[in-house]
């Protein structure tokens, strides 16, 4: 075990950097860059049921120290992703997988969960109950506890490997949300999914998204991310994972500061394809400048 | 895809609507006309895709529209700036799929890509035709680069300004073995529709990282939803589903 190694949910991390759901497809287009093997883990892209096309285009937009995304969950469903991304994977990435689901109901959680867990490339499952970016889904489970805890237990129940919450900023009181999942049995939280936002083109004064609105991501909201950790990771006694607008060493050191175990990286790999692999890079010389002998001593550090 | 970092050498005006960047390095990572660089401005947080015009082992050139706050500051850079670009993005134009007299459509800024693409047709023996369509006669561009390339394209005008009035579909009815078309998508729909041969499209779109990762450009195909920046830019006619 290095001195960048932490643990999530009993499975050991070289380090605690993870590409976040969405940003990082199911890591071939990656793979061809650079050995993704140097990477913690990686989340792969939000998988449901069926295959989707997402939301219509133009479905991304800039925004000062960030990106807004409607994507809408493209993604191939739970099968292709079984018989043709898993595999294609394999050949690349030699260490467990998280798989984050996306559904928009109950049921669909429980269908998706219960195959990918059977997936022995898979280490933990994220279930994203926090896209902004679909109707009748994803947020909606998100953004209140009862909803939250329903889909929680009903997943647990079909499944063995560790179930990470994913949570949505866009609530009053994330405390209680992360809570209930806790109460529910979830084994982790990660946090923050994306700012629920938008833009308006000056030229045909309408919104820039054809969804309207979309979700933020990039520096802009890393503050935000930050102050969520902190108070979801003093309230809860189970491992949180880190985002948002993470894109150094130096952020992730201040994610875990606020007490996340591990940091997950987005919107900086769409801007940097190779941002994981420089942060991981960097990690040594920015611990040492900051004098932390081991990075997961410093996991919650700055609670005091 | 290659991350490289590139030097402005040149960047002016071709006129009030367009203009065009030269730049120098490592250009290894482009391997077909039709490909597209992202191109990182300094206080942005996105890339910017923009089409090959032409390169050559150590320079490439970019024909851009200041559309947008990127775009107007990307008019601004001195020659000597350096940038950060990933360049041989996408799928390019197939050229072994040309025949003895392709016809090159362009339109507007979908001119730039014809250019190289013309350059290597040209060295793998094919005689293609050129079309190239414009608003008016002030927004022309590139045509002496067709000229010093031995090339005399057919330019229409929408106005009637210069050349042909109309669409460049005006132009089309001269025999051709395959086209390719890069252009504003009603010009390219027309472009397919009218000819009685195979082709290929190079299509726009606004992107997030460019390199196929984040789903943003997805665009719905006879095969399934494909990746504009990453399955293209360029797809054959047989694939492509026109938005009603």
């Amino acid at each position: 075990m290095g001195r960048l190694s932490v643990s999530l949910c009993g499975i050991e991390l070289d380090n605690p950097v993870i590409p976040a759901s969405g940003t990082f497809g199911y890591g071939c287009e990656f793979a061809e860059l650079y050995d993704i093997n140097c990477l913690g883990t990686f989340s792969f892209k939000g998988t449901t049921r069926e295959a989707r096309f997402g939301n219509p285009t133009p479905r991304i937009a800039e925004a000062y120290a960030g990106m807004l995304n409607a994507v809408g969950l493209q993604n191939p469903g739970v099968d292709a992703v079984i018989a043709e991304e898993l595999p294609r994977l394999a050949q690349v990435f030699h260490k467990p997988v998280i798989a984050n689901v996306s559904g928009f109901s109950v049921e669909e959680y429980v269908e998706v969960c219960r195959k990918l867990d059977a997936q022995p490339q898979v280490g933990w499952l994220e279930v994203n109950i926090s896209c902004p970016n679909v109707h009748g889904g994803g947020m909606s489970f998100g953004t209140d506890p009862n909803a939250a805890a329903e889909v929680v237990r009903a997943v647990k129940a079909v499944t063995t490997k560790p179930v990470i919450v994913k949570l949505s900023p866009n609530v009053t009181d994330i405390v209680s949300v992360a809570k209930a999942c806790e109460d529910s049995g979830a084994d982790a939280i990660s946090l923050i999914n994306t700012v629920m936002a938008m833009r308006i083109d000056l030229k045909t004064r309408r919104p820039v998204l054809a969804n309207v609105t979309g979700g933020l991501s990039g520096p802009a909201v890393f503050p935000l991310a930050l102050r969520m950790v902190w108070q979801v990771s003093k309230a809860v006694k189970i491992p949180v994972v880190g985002l948002g607008g993470v894109s150094s060493a130096e952020d992730v050191i201040e994610m875990m500061l606020a007490g996340a175990s591990a940091v997950q990286v987005g919107a900086a790999n769409l801007r940097n394809p190779y941002a994981c692999r420089e942060i991981i890079e960097n990690f040594p010389a920015v611990m040492d400048r900051y004098g932390i002998e081991n990075i997961k001593d410093i996991i919650g550090g700055a609670h005091g | 895809m290659k991350q490289g970092i590139f030097t402005v050498t040149g960047n002016s005006p071709l006129n009030a609507r367009y203009a065009r960047l030269a730049l120098s390095g490592d250009t290894s990572g482009i391997s077909a006309p039709g490909q597209f660089v992202e191109l990182s401005l300094p206080g942005f947080f996105l890339r910017r895709p923009f089409s090959v015009c032409d390169w050559d082992s150590s320079s490439l050139t970019l024909v851009y529209e200041s559309v947008g706050k990127g775009t107007r500051a990307l008019r601004e850079l001195p020659a000597g700036t350096r940038l950060d670009l990933l360049t041989g993005l996408g799928k390019g134009f197939d050229l072994s799929r040309a025949g003895a007299e392709p016809l090159l459509i362009g339109g507007g800024s979908g001119v730039s890509p014809m250019l190289g693409l013309a350059r290597r047709l040209l060295e793998s023996g094919a005689r293609p035709r050129i079309i190239l369509g414009f608003n008016t006669r002030d927004e022309l561009i590139l045509l002496e680069d067709f000229h010093a390339l031995g090339l005399s394209p057919t330019v229409t005008t929408a106005d009637g300004s210069f050349g042909i009035r109309g669409f460049v579909t005006e132009a089309m009815s001269v025999p051709h073995s395959f086209f390719y078309t890069c252009g504003p998508e009603a010009m390219m729909r027309a472009v397919a529709e009218k000819s009685p041969v195979s082709g290929q499209l190079s299509f726009d779109a606004r992107m997030g990282c460019g390199f196929g990762a984040c789903m943003g450009c997805a665009r719905m195909t006879v095969n399934g939803p494909k990746r504009v920046c990453r399955d293209g830019p360029v797809f054959d006619k047989e694939e492509i589903v026109w938005a009603d």
